[in-house]
């Protein structure tokens, strides 16, 4: 989809070198290296760049999920906010860049627009950073899987996809889902299983 | 830990989503916690939702929206950034996952436990949001069993300590019965010990009092 803002302007070749690559791996990794100089160097130029991709989309995201505008640039600002003050703790061989920005605008909307609590993520995320898996894996292991997940994204047929955006977009319950697409909830069920057995066979050549 | 029982996929999806209560987030997260699998398959899921909100067209910020921002930060001042790794958790003790000792504390054995039936102690966890589901802990004596009954909502639960076995397998230490409604079970605790288990379940106002309707019957041998 491209960008409607024309006044996001990158700097430097680099910049310049993703803008080209747009869509592709090259764009995770140049995000990935981004972050590494936020958390090396405080670097605002950076943190600049992360901002003006991630930003709007943090916030239309956060629109989609029922959010107005003023709450949605105001929770936008958190968000990246929190992405600046926690680079630290982003660990590479656990996801892309935009997985975990995804997890911090998710925490928040539990927080700010759902009113429950999103510590139990926390603390997930804690144990994950203090446990040192030996399990092999490493960044490119997890470039790889991001990949296939885009796989499997793009080949989910329709219905599948729909729930997919639906919850993680609209922010949809599976009941309302069930409601809003008028079939049964063990419906929504079922595509939503079908949905992560397409990501699960897709990833299964890595393990 | 061998973890045998995993959580079912479309749960990995809501609880990437962030669609679970809080209640279902707890044992959700209690579970990941413990199992190197189902934590994997989050991240997966949590993937799939960067690239999904990757791909909506951007909403425009206005002008100098970045320049407010660190307004903001340099306001705040940078106390709130975490500058060190993170610390390791406090050693939790077995059986007691880090999402779940924030909300009971540091030992299984210092909760309040109530007797609700012969050899059947429950402790109510309650939670600081209200959510249409109830969260407990139920601990049962060895050797027991609870007469076959269905849910009248979804319910999850999880084995923190000893261990259970019904139609499924065997219930153990980290593993998770993510059952909804439909299902109907019957429980038998291992002879070994007493089993405790953390549980989340839907209340739906049909079948208030269900839980002490399945724990009166003649519950013992």
């Amino acid at each position: 989809m491209p960008d409607k803002k024309p006044g996001t302007q990158m700097a430097g070749a680099a910049a310049s070198l993703a803008i080209d690559r747009r869509g592709g791996i090259n764009l995770a990794a140049y995000h990935r290296d981004l972050l590494a100089r936020m958390a090396d160097g405080r670097d605002r130029d950076a943190f600049r760049e992360i901002f003006e991709y991630y930003g709007p989309r943090v916030k239309s995201w956060l629109v989609k999920s029922g959010s107005d505008s003023a709450l949605a640039d105001d929770l936008m600002q958190d968000v990246m906010m929190t992405v600046w003050r926690k680079v630290d703790l982003y660990n590479p061989k656990y996801g892309a860049a935009s997985t975990w920005i995804f997890t911090i605008a998710r925490n928040a909307r539990i927080d700010r627009l759902r009113r429950s609590s999103s510590q139990p993520y926390l603390d997930v995320e804690t144990i994950e950073l203090a446990s040192d898996e030996a399990d092999g894996e490493d960044e490119t292991f997890a470039n790889q899987r991001a990949e296939l997940v885009a796989e499997a994204l793009a080949e989910l047929p329709d219905e599948q996809k729909q729930v997919m955006e639906l919850a993680f977009m609209e922010d949809l319950a599976q009941s309302e889902i069930a409601e809003k697409l008028s079939v049964p909830l063990g419906t929504v069920k079922s595509r939503m299983r079908l949905a992560y057995g397409k990501l699960r066979s897709k990833l299964e050549v890595l393990q | 830990m061998t973890i045998a029982h995993h959580l079912d996929d479309a749960t990995v999806l809501r609880y990437a989503a962030g669609d679970l209560d809080e209640a279902f987030a707890i044992v959700v997260s209690s579970h990941v916690a413990m199992c190197d699998q189902c934590r994997k398959a989050v991240r997966d899921a949590e993937t799939a939702g960067g690239l999904l909100m990757e791909d909506v067209s951007p909403a425009p910020l206005g002008e100098g929206a970045f320049e407010r921002m660190m307004e903001r930060i340099e306001t705040v001042g940078e106390e709130g950034s975490i500058r060190a790794k993170a610390k390791p958790p406090a050693p939790a003790q077995p059986g007691l996952p880090a999402p779940l000792a924030r909300y009971i504390g540091s030992s299984l054995e210092d909760v309040k436990w109530r007797t609700v039936a012969p050899g059947v102690r429950k402790c109510d966890i309650s939670l600081p949001t209200k959510t249409g589901s109830s969260l407990f802990l139920l601990q049962i004596n060895s050797g027991m069993s609870i007469p076959e009954h269905g849910h009248g909502g979804d319910e999850m639960t999880l084995v923190l300590k000893g261990a259970y076995r019904d139609e499924f397998g065997r219930f153990g230490a980290g593993d998770i019965a993510d059952l909804d409604e439909h299902i109907e079970h019957q429980p038998h605790v291992e002879p070994d010990g007493p089993c405790t288990c953390l549980v989340a379940a839907q209340t739906p106002t049909r079948f208030r009092g269900l839980l002490m309707r399945l724990l009166q019957p003649v519950f013992g041998i």
